[in-house]
């Protein structure tokens, strides 16, 4: 990829982060900062194309390293975002 | 990279924007977390047709099952009360896992652009510090016995600095020096990047990990993005460099609503002359 298009995607992406949640109150911060690690979750498309393409048995190890790794991050991600948005909204209903 | 996959991944890197700017308020929050789920589940699937997946499908599905089925389990058992450190410990995985991809491209030794060779260290450097520090700090608030507390020493800041000097000049050197790099170079550069991440979290207390998990939740994001750069996946790019810009903006909203500077938070002992070690 042309360098510099990787420099604006890096460039806009970071202020896409940045104003995203710029606004966010206190109360959200631990569930957004749960949500946020279930985003990099993303990380598990990377492991399996490394893994895909995995030849000898030492890239093979360390690249199920890598999906073990990154399948943990996404659903344990999730998982624990959702039930604590879940509590968060019951517990505004009783009000 | 075939057009579908192209699609899917642009699709997922939308969803997780729209899903990270409705979990940054109170009403739309529940939702926004399933949108970006959505995101996850399309990047996912889409990645079994990608052109570079050819082989190893068992492995694949192995390692999705064991590793999402813990984490599932786990996520789902786990005490209210006991949140923060599970955050941190699928974020240590995340940290690892981009790190591991680091590991695969550096042992396979295709030549790479010098450019893409200095992220793809930049990324196992900060992966592999986001890994063991969380792991630290998932010890830390599990109540692990050994790790309770801020554990300090004599020049525990100059030994810090001299791991992070020796495994910074490591990378560099084998992000300079094409594909002639040693195999026992690069798993010294992999120990000692380790051995940081538990060095920095170790003089931490219990009370201050909430911004330190944050801080380690940024760097992760950035180890994917920079990983991404790599595998020249959009998707990773995209949602690696939003949420390390996103959790390093949070990071700072937690210290200042802690009424402290992340650096005191850091190197709270720095300037004490380690007088509490003594």
């Amino acid at each position: 990829m042309d360098g510099f298009i990787a420099l604006y995607i890096f460039m806009l992406a970071a202020f896409t982060g940045y104003e995203v949640i710029s606004k966010v109150p206190v109360i959200l911060h631990t569930p957004l900062m749960s949500g946020s690690n279930f985003v990099h979750g993303i990380v598990l498309v990377g492991a399996m194309v490394v893994l895909g393409q995995a030849e000898d048995g030492m890239e093979q190890l360390v690249g199920f390293i890598a999906v073990v790794l990154a399948a943990g991050n996404a659903v344990g991600g999730y998982v624990v975002t959702e039930r604590m948005l879940d509590m968060f909204k019951s517990s505004k209903g009783e009000k | 990279m075939n057009l579908f996959v192209e699609i899917f991944y642009f699709a997922a890197a939308v969803l997780f924007i729209i899903g990270l700017k409705q979990m940054s308020s109170p009403v739309t929050a529940r939702r926004g977390i399933v949108w970006a789920g959505v995101g996850m589940v399309l990047a996912t699937l889409i990645t079994f047709a990608h052109p570079h997946v050819n082989s190893n499908y068992l492995l694949i599905f192995l390692g999705i099952a064991i590793g999402g089925g813990l984490a599932w389990k786990t996520g789902k058992e786990v005490a209210m009360t006991d949140m923060p450190q599970m955050i941190a410990l699928y974020n240590g995985m995340g940290g690892g896992a981009a790190a591991a991809i680091a590991a695969v491209e550096l042992i396979k030794r295709e030549p790479m652009d010098p450019l893409v060779q200095l992220l793809a260290i930049f990324g196992a450097l900060i992966g592999s510090v986001a890994f063991s520090g969380s792991l630290i700090a998932f010890g830390k608030l599990q109540g692990i016995k050994q790790l309770r507390g801020a554990i300090r020493f004599k020049n525990q800041q100059r030994i810090n600095a001299a791991i992070f000097v020796v495994v910074a000049w490591m990378g560099l050197g084998i992000a300079t020096s094409g594909t002639d790099y040693g195999m026992f170079t690069l798993f010294l550069f992999f120990a000692l990047a380790l051995a940081f991440g538990v060095m920095m979290t170790l003089p931490i207390g219990g009370a201050d990990m909430p911004v330190v998990i944050s801080l380690y939740n940024a760097f992760t994001g950035l180890a994917v993005g920079f990983e991404g750069f790599v595998l020249e996946n959009p998707a990773m790019m995209i949602a690696g460099i939003v949420v390390g810009s996103a959790g390093t903006l949070l990071t700072q909203l937690m210290a200042k609503a802690m009424n402290r500077p992340i650096s005191n938070v850091l190197f709270s002992n720095f300037g004490e002359g380690g007088g509490e070690a003594q």
